[in-house]
This record gives structure tokens, C-alpha cells and sequence, in this order.
């Protein structure tokens, strides 16, 4: 651990704790924020830079089963994007989906320090695990997906709430798990059972179970809210990408009854017109109803041009891709809980439904009007690569460089949407750090992230305060992780282990009388064997509840 | 047997790519023997009887007995000083192991390869042509109502395939087992395999492609002349009966063995069963698999994609990943007689390589970790013996379907383990050549 350092004559944006840009000192101590330091303490002189919390990526894919496929597919992808080793750092390649070394140096170099996988199947939970701990620098996490979990749909069927939760609880804490993810729910069945068809209407009945999506979603809200967590359900609604979808979009809004909701990538759920049809722009109303209703945050899946790969739970979905684009296709069913699809995909400005997705992404950050709820993402790599988030700061601080990058993209598409009837917003620097680091860690329940006050960690970026916001935010001049400095004078000069953040919700041990004989007669290996032993954590926290934190 | 008797349940064998976890093993420690492996098939129970403890040296240089730690400095400098290093095996040990044997590769500027590249090193290859719609073997047993087998003889090379995962076993939407499901077999000739399927057709050596070309071209509704059984061996009738019940079931799925991926067309055979399974994704469910053998070659896929991007074939000698199947694949490398020093992880390629590949591998210094002694391990400069991989220690496997398991260790060897011999030569190795420091916890 090294000495106490005191960073001054830097501009602090701390929005958590009310600072704006004033030039404050930083006092850090064994890896946290501290109110003050003796005076003779180092220094670090950030004359002329802007300080902000470590960014935090509340919705990516880097790590585990479907991303390593991904890696595996594309040869293609990483030979143009080497990643030489040095004395300090492992070789790896980039691309759209990076090996694991790469993407935490990545990361760390955009400024980053936390990022958070959002779709992990439950059985490849270890695999995850085994991925992150090559993934160096960047704290990290992952949500597991169990809005198709065939037992816990069973137990819906019966009504037995309570089960439910207990089982909930016991999914998460068995596979170390920080959060829970639907995605599409209860659109496997369909998928893997019925002819590769899906469901299309949150109020359809799941004949297998009886239940409808709107049940399994409601059922999550409550569970998971009444569990505690520190993130609510995340979840990624049915008939992404569909044109007409917002309706779909606005219905699992509202069957979270007021309690806390995040929703997924929104951008690919904002769509008006007919259902295999071009989309319409529904981006205002989606904003509309998430600014009137406190209890939903949002990440929003920006669309960036160039290459992209669609990764995703929602199997269907990315068949669909690919019957689009007629390239490579991964699909993968996980027993009893989910699946996912793959297909490497291309974003261009001229393509009518491409222009259509970023617009309506940029409507949607620019029509919002609380940042704490709405978060950057482009669902890395689905909407673009996590390398291309300096380019979007830029969309949103720079009038004149959107202007111009407006004009360049499909103009029938653009004017299908409100981008041009004055939408003169620039972000501050002051909301990008809410919509980077502050908003996602308190979606998150992070409280120790995001901020910049006493007891914070200390991960920390230092940019230097430069005219162009992209060329800005690319390349930081400091980074410290847990208050070392990783990056200094814009290189990498030390390795560091970030930690696993996971939670581990309490639960009646009787709830695995109960999953024992299911796993027994449907999976195909052990009840035993299945829930991840403390060996996997390496370095980790483990995130209290809600109600611990009050006890 | 002496009283000395432990019990433990859900361990897992990794003598094929099967991976059961269901192993219920007695173990006498004082023997320090496995006396019963219940659950375990025939070639599972061998494993797990085979393995006492031998009475090798831990470790021998030129030869001769040495201390492990002579060892690993004589290893480390053979592979600093070497211009053109490689590694190679990594199938039949931990997935902590390999991650630490792609670090070492990392450091030295070398090549690393897997015995995929002599197996389904073609199946990878075609993935990353058409990819690949697959499952877990869950699914399959819970689903699926049409298997088909190509070029595989799991009877004899995975004895459990068809009773946990695919053919008997019931599953939710299979309560009967086998007569929900219809079998069909593909190979050049009747094996022991065949008695399960209810369908077999005999394809003529060497025509896997045509057969795979000509069931595509049936899928999506092309008409074929009946001289086509001339070409495959195989009816055009029965083909078109084959294409109607492919297209009618609810959930298809395909196994395909060495018989297709090593025979001629290789990764374009591999690449027509992975299109033809994608083309019947038009109509139904359908999904493919290769049936991989090594207990744990699929971790080995797993660690070498994660760390570089690339599943084998993998060369670091300009300081950061590059994939060439060809070049830097292990029986090529050796038998251009490019490498110049080898490390040999848990696998025997002096008693089943090309002859000219042998050669070579026995005129520069090699350094060989094995659990028994081997023909590799006997022509090597620097041996190793080592504790056998859940037997005799923990840490992560990948069963052919990519889903991890934990193995359990039965009882402890005086043997260390592979993971233990390559961190430390990785960390000889990296004072010797610079680079990234090896992280000082321990991995598992
Ligand atoms: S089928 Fe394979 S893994 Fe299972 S017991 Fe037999 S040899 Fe072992
Ligand atoms: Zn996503």
C-alpha cells in the first residue's frame, strides 16, 4: 500500500456530496478518501485537470460463457487490435470483445474502475469468476440471469411467493452473484420448445407455466425489493429491437408498482411503428414516463457506429440478427435457466433502422431530466465497444460536433425523430459525472463509489481539461484503484488486482430441500456441485443488503 | 483394506470429456487408493483404480533424480534462453494450471498449443466460420427428441453419453427416456455405438462432407439427383426421410466425433454439420456439439480465449497474441523443426505425433510434466512427475459442453501439483526474462 497522498489545485466534480467543479484537495489513505492528511503528506498536482470518482459501467459483457464464445468466434476481431505485454502488464488482443487482460487495462485507461457484467447464466457463474480474476485493475461484478429459470418459474405456477424469494436468495448467494437479471422472461420456452418462436406480449400465458412475463416480472420487483438488495431487478424487457416495442416497454415499467426498476438498455426498447416495419422514434415518450416516475433508473444502450457484437440472453432476438445480416451465428441453451445468441454486427450511418438507434438514444439522454436515472452505456459490445464511450461524452457536451455528426447519418430517420426541433442541451461536466460514476454506483447501492467523500474508495480519474470532450475523456492523465496510482501521466505503470463485489442475501437453508430433488432429475450435474465455493472470490467484497446496513 | 476409509460423494471423473460429477469414490488412505468408484463406467473406474501413488522421482534432469527446485531452474533456463519455445498438451490438467502455462508462453515470447489442434482443432476452425448453435448436455437430456451421432463411438470412447446426458436418461419434456427421442447413428461402419440408434447409415469413407452437402441442399428444398448415393453411400430415399424427421422434431441435436473433424475435409465437415444444424434452425430447435474427448481440452479452449483471444495454435513471439493453425500449430512447429525448446504438459506426444514430429521433439531440450512416466517424459531433459488432477487436487475442469465443474481431491500425493511446478517456473522464468510480475496468492 502506498504512502498518503494529498492531489491539489485540481477541479472537483463530486456531485454525490454537492461539488461542482470547485478546486478542492483529495486526502487518501490506505486506499479510501479521508477528511485530512498530516501536512508533509505527498502530493500530486492537478493544476489545470478536472477530478472525477472512478467510472462505473452499470451494464456491459466481458466476461464468462456467451463473451468467450464470442472471443473464440472472431479471430478477425482481435487481429487488428493487438495488445503488446510490457514490463508491468500481460499481452492480450482487443476488438469489440477484448481478453480479459485487455479489457481491465482498457477500462482503467478510459478512466473506469468498476464495470459490471449483466448477463450471466447460473452454471456459468465459476466460469465468470475464473474471468475476472484475469481481469485485472477494475472492481467488477455480474448479475445472473433468472427471469427463465424453470424452477423458480414452477414455483410461480404454484403461487408460493415466498419460496420464491427464499430460492431468489439462494441463486444469488450460490453463485456470487451481485444482482438479479430477466432477460426476455419467459421467452426461452418458446424459444428452446416451440420452434424457435418467442413471446410478444408481457400479458401472453406461458403455457408451461401458467404465468405470464408480467407476472415473473412483477414477482422479481417485489422478491428482490423485499430481499434487500442493493440493486433492484435489471432487467432487459421483452421484444428488443421490435418495432412497436414501447409499449412492451412502458407495460414492465408499470408492473413494478412504484418499487425500484432498472431497465436495460433502454434505447433498444423505444420503438413506435408496425411490427416488421422500419421503427419510429418512441424516445420521448419513454423519457416522459421514466421522468415521471422516480422509482426507474435506466441505462441506455447507445448505438455507435462501426463494429459491433450483438451478444445476448435474449436468444431469439439475436436470431433475428441474424437472419438480418445472414453472418455467423452463436446460440447457446444453458439447462434449465437460460441461453444466449451471438452475431457480429456493423452500426452504419446510412442505414435507416442504424441512424434511427442512435438518434434515439441521443434523444433519450438529451430528453431526460434527472442524469441520477439514466446511466451511459452501449451495452458493450451490443450497441458498441465500452472504447467508444469518450466519442459519445462528446455527442452530449458539444452542440456543434452532434450538429455535424447529425448531418452525416441517414436524414430520413433523423427526421423522424425531435433531434433537430431545438434540442440545444449540453451535458455539463458536472451530469456526466453523475451519468458515468455517481448515478450507477448509487443505482447500484455502491455506497462507497461514485463520490469523493470521506471513506469513499479511492478510485479516482484525473483528466486534463482539454476543448475536446472525446480527446479529453480517452486518455486520463492519473487513474488510482484503491488509491494506487495505476495510470500516471496517461500510461499504465503498475498492475493491480481489483475486487469481485458480490452480495449475499440471507435465506432459509430449507429453500435447497426444495432445489435438490429439481436439480436431481433436470440437470445434469450435481445439486452439490453447483454452488461456487469461496476459492473462486480471490479479492472481493461482499456488498450488505439494505438490511444489514440498517442492523 | 485398512480402516483408514473415506467417503466422498459428487467427485468427478476426468477421464473423458464426459466429466461425470456423480462419482461416489471409497478411498483407503492408508493405501492411498481409490477402492471403489461408484457410478463410474468401466474406463472411469480404471482411472480411478490406476491411480496409487508410483514410485517415480519427483523429478529428473538428464535422467537422473534431481530436487524439484534443480529442476525448475534447469526448466527455466532452457525456456528463457530458447528463441522458439513452445507448449504444448494442457488437456488432461486444471484450468488453474493452464492459466499459468499461457503466462509462462506470454513471458517467453513462445508458441502454446493444445491437443486440440490434433482433435477438434478443425470444429474450432469451422466455428469461427459458421459459429455454432449448441447446448448444455442438460438441455439435451431434458429436450431433446432427435440425436444424431457422426463420426463418434461414444459407447466404447464415453461410455455414459448416451445413459446421463443423451439417449435413455429422462428428462422434463422426456419422461420415457429413449422412446421419446429417435437415434441416429452416422459412421463408416457399425460400430459398438450402433445398437442404440434406431437409424444407422453408412456413409462411404471419406464422403462426410458430401453426405453433410447433400442433407443442406435437402433442407432447403433443392432437388438431388438419386446418383447422390453413389457419391455418400447412403440413399437419397433414406436421406429424405432423414431431412423430414430432422425438420419435424421439436429439438434436434447433433454430436459429432473425430470421425468427421480428422478425416478428409476436416473443417469443412465440421463447418457443414455446424451450417446444416443452422439451416435447420429454420424449422425447429436444432442444436450441435462436437463430443470432445480429454477430460478437461474444452478448459483448455476456455483459458487459452479468455487470455489471448485464440483457443490454440497461439504465438507470442512479437509480444502479443497471434492465431495460426498451420504455423503455430505443435505437430507443424516440430516437424518444420522450428522449436528450439518444448514444454510438455499432461500430454504424450512422443508416443502418438507424426514420426517426423518425434524426431525433432527428440533433438532439442524438452521438459515434460506428467503423472506417470511416458515416452515424452523418458526423452526429456527436464521431467516432472506430478499429483493427477482430481485425484490428488482440486481446481476447475470444463466439460465438453462448457460448463465448469469443481473437482474434489480424494487423498493427498507427494507429488506436486502441475498448477505448483508451473508458478514457479513461471516466476524463475520472469526474473529471468522481465515482464509482468507472477501475482504472489496462491490461485486455488
Ligand atoms: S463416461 Fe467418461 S467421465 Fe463418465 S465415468 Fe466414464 S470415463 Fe469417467
Ligand atoms: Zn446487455
Amino acid at each position: 500500500m502506498s504512502s498518503p497522498l494529498r492531489i491539489i489545485n485540481g477541479r472537483v466534480f463530486d456531485p454525490a456530496n454537492g461539488v461542482d467543479g470547485e478546486v478542492r484537495d483529495l486526502c487518501i489513505r490506505d486506499g479510501r478518501i479521508v477528511d485530512q492528511l498530516p501536512a508533509q503528506a505527498r502530493q500530486l498536482d492537478a493544476h489545470g485537470m478536472v477530478i472525477m470518482p472512478g467510472g462505473v459501467d452499470i451494464h456491459c459483457h466481458i466476461a464468462g460463457p456467451k463473451v468467450n464464445l464470442a472471443r473464440k468466434m472472431q479471430p478477425e476481431d482481435h487481429r487488428h487490435d493487438v495488445v503488446p505485454s510490457t514490463a508491468v502488464t500481460r499481452s492480450g488482443t482487443g476488438g469489440t470483445v477484448p481478453s480479459t487482460f485487455a479489457t481491465g487495462y482498457r477500462y482503467a485507461t478510459l478512466g473506469y474502475t468498476t464495470a459490471m457484467d449483466a448477463a450471466v447464466p447460473p452454471l456459468g457463474a465459476r466460469h465468470t469468476l475464473e474471468e475476472f480474476h484475469d481481469t485485472p485493475i477494475i472492481d467488477k461484478g455480474f448479475y445472473i440471469v433468472l427471469g427463465n429459470n424453470i424452477f423458480l418459474n414452477q414455483l410461480l405456477k404454484e403461487k408460493r411467493h415466498e419460496e420464491f424469494r427464499e430460492a431468489v436468495a439462494w441463486w444469488i448467494s450460490a453463485t456470487k452473484a451481485y444482482a438479479a437479471k430477466l432477460v426476455n422472461p419467459g421467452g426461452d420456452e418458446p424459444w428452446k420448445g416451440r420452434r424457435n418462436s418467442n413471446v410478444s406480449d408481457i400479458d401472453a400465458n406461458i403455457p408451461e407455466f401458467d404465468i405470464t412475463p408480467r407476472q415473473i416480472i412483477n414477482a422479481f420487483v417485489h422478491a428482490v425489493n423485499d430481499l434487500g438488495l442493493p440493486h433492484p431487478p435489471h432487467i432487459h424487457c421483452n421484444n428488443l429491437g421490435h418495432s412497436g416495442n414501447f409499449r412492451t416497454t412502458i407495460e414492465t415499467m408499470k408492473a413494478a408498482e412504484g418499487r425500484r426498476l432498472h431497465m436495460a438498455h433502454i434505447q433498444f426498447h423505444s420503438y413506435g411503428g408496425e411490427l416488421g416495419k422500419n421503427p419510429k422514434s418512441k424516445g420521448p415518450e419513454i423519457a416522459r414516463y421514466i421522468n415521471e416516475n422516480e422509482n426507474i433508473t435506466c441505462d441506455v444502450g447507445q448505438v455507435m457506429f462501426g463494429k459491433a457484437t450483438v451478444m445476448t440472453g435474449d436468444a431469439p432476438a439475436a436470431y433475428v440478427l441474424r437472419k438480418i445480416t445472414g453472418n455467423k451465428w452463436v446460440n447457446s441453451d444453458v439447462e434449465c435457466e437460460s441461453g444466449c445468441g451471438i452475431v457480429p454486427f456493423s452500426y452504419q450511418e446510412h442505414i435507416y433502422t442504424h441512424a434511427m438507434q442512435w438518434a434515439i438514444g441521443l434523444e433519450l439522454f438529451l430528453l431526460s431530466k434527472d442524469p441520477w436515472r439514466i446511466v451511459l452505456s452501449t451495452d458493450h459490445p451490443n450497441g458498441g465497444s465500452f472504447m467508444s464511450y469518450p466519442r459519445l461524452i462528446k455527442l452530449l457536451m458539444d452542440r456543434e460536433f452532434r450538429k455535424q455528426e447529425i448531418a452525416r447519418v441517414n436524414q430520413k430517420a433523423i427526421r423522424n425523430t425531435v433531434l433537430l426541433d431545438d434540442l440545444e442541451r449540453e451535458y455539463t461536466l458536472n451530469e456526466i459525472a453523475i451519468i458515468t460514476r455517481a448515478g450507477p454506483a448509487r443505482a447500484l447501492g455502491l455506497v462507497n463509489k461514485g463520490h469523493l467523500g470521506s471513506g469513499a474508495d479511492a478510485d479516482i480519474t484525473i483528466y486534463d481539461e482539454l476543448e475536446d470532450k472525446e480527446e479529453m475523456f480517452s486518455s486520463p492523465r492519473y487513474v488510482l484503484k484503491d488509491g494506487e496510482l495505476i495510470i500516471d501521466d496517461h500510461e499504465i505503470r503498475q498492475d493491480h488486482e481489483g475486487r469481485l463485489l458480490h452480495v449475499a442475501p440471507a435465506y432459509d437453508e430449507d429453500i435447497e430441500q426444495q432445489i435438490k430433488p429439481f436439480f436431481d432429475k433436470y440437470y445434469s450435474i450435481e445439486f452439490g456441485n453447483y454452488a461456487v465455493g469461496d476459492e473462486y472470490l480471490h479479492r472481493h467484497q461482499t456488498v450488505p443488503t439494505l438490511g444489514e446496513r440498517q442492523s | 483394506m485398512g480402516d483408514n476409509i473415506k467417503i466422498i460423494e459428487n467427485a468427478t471423473c476426468t477421464f473423458c470429456g464426459c466429466v461425470c460429477d456423480d462419482m461416489h469414490l471409497t478411498v483407503d488412505l492408508d493405501e492411498k487408493k481409490i477402492t471403489k468408484a461408484k457410478n463410474a463406467c468401466v474406463l472411469g473406474r480404471a482411472w480411478f483404480a490406476q491411480h496409487g501413488i508410483p514410485d517415480y522421482p519427483q523429478a529428473t534432469i538428464g535422467g537422473k533424480e534431481a530436487s524439484v527446485e534443480d529442476a525448475v531452474e534447469e526448466a527455466a533456463q532452457i525456456l528463457a534462453e530458447a528463441k522458439f519455445p513452445i507448449i504444448y498438451g494442457l488437456s488432461d490438467t486444471t484450468c488453474e494450471a493452464q492459466r499459468h502455462a499461457v503466462a509462462i508462453a506470454d513471458l517467453i515470447h513462445g508458441c502454446i498449443d493444445t491437443t486440440t489442434s490434433v482433435c477438434h482443432g478443425p470444429s474450432g476452425i469451422a466455428f469461427q466460420g459458421v459459429g455454432e448453435s449448441t447446448a448444455t448436455l442438460g438441455e439435451v437430456k431434458n429436450r431433446a427428441d432427435f440425436i444424431m451421432y457422426w463420426g463418434g463411438n461414444p459407447a466404447e470412447s464415453h461410455p455414459r453419453h448416451f445413459t446421463r446426458y443423451a439417449v435413455t436418461t429422462k428428462g422434463l419434456y422426456t419422461p420415457n427416456g429413449k422412446k421419446d427421442r429417435t437415434v441416429v447413428l452416422v459412421d463408416v461402419r457399425k460400430t459398438p455405438s450402433a445398437p442404440v440408434a434406431d437409424i444407422f447409415l453408412s456413409v462411404k469413407p471419406g464422403r462426410d462432407f458430401e453426405l453433410a452437402w447433400a442433407l443442406r441442399a435437402l433442407v432447403k428444398g433443392r432437388k438431388l439427383d438419386p446418383s447422390i448415393e453413389q457419391v455418400t453411400g447412403v440413399s437419397l430415399a433414406t436421406l429424405e426421410d432423414l431431412v423430414d424427421r430432422m425438420k419435424n422434431c421439436r429439438y434436434g441435436v447433433l454430436f459429432f466425433g473425430m470421425g468427421l473433424t480428422m478425416t478428409r475435409g476436416r473443417h469443412f465437415n465440421s463447418g457443414a454439420v455446424l451450417a446444416l444444424t443452422t439451416d435447420l434452425n429454420e424449422f425447429t430447435h436444432f442444436v450441435a456439439k462436437p463430443v470432445r474427448g480429454h477430460g478437461n481440452v474444452t478448459g483448455a479452449d476456455n483459458v487459452l480465449s479468455w487470455q489471448t483471444g485464440y483457443p490454440f495454435g497461439v504465438n507470442f513471439s512479437r509480444g502479443f497474441p497471434r492465431f495460426n493453425p498451420g504455423e503455430f500449430t505443435t505437430v507443424d512447429t516440430l516437424a518444420r523443426g522450428d522449436a528450439d525448446a518444448a514444454l510438455i504438459i499432461a500430454s504424450d506426444p512422443a508416443s502418438n505425433f507424426p514420426r517426423k514430429a518425434i524426431e525433432h521433439l527428440g533433438a532439442i531440450p524438452v521438459i515434460a510434466l506428467d503423472t506417470k512416466q511416458t515416452q515424452t517424459t523418458n526423452l526429456a531433459r527436464v521431467a516432472f512427475i506430478t499429483a493427477t488432477y482430481g485425484i490428488n487436487t482440486a481446481g476447475t475442469v470444463y466439460r465438453m459442453d462448457d460448463v465448469p465443474i469443481t473437482l474434489r481431491k480424494a487423498f493427498d500425493s507427494p507429488y506436486p501439483t502441475d498448477e505448483e511446478i508451473l508458478t514457479a517456473i513461471r516466476r524463475r522464468v520472469q526474473a529471468l526474462c522481465g515482464g509482468p510480475a507472477v501475482p504472489l496468492r496462491k490461485v486455488s
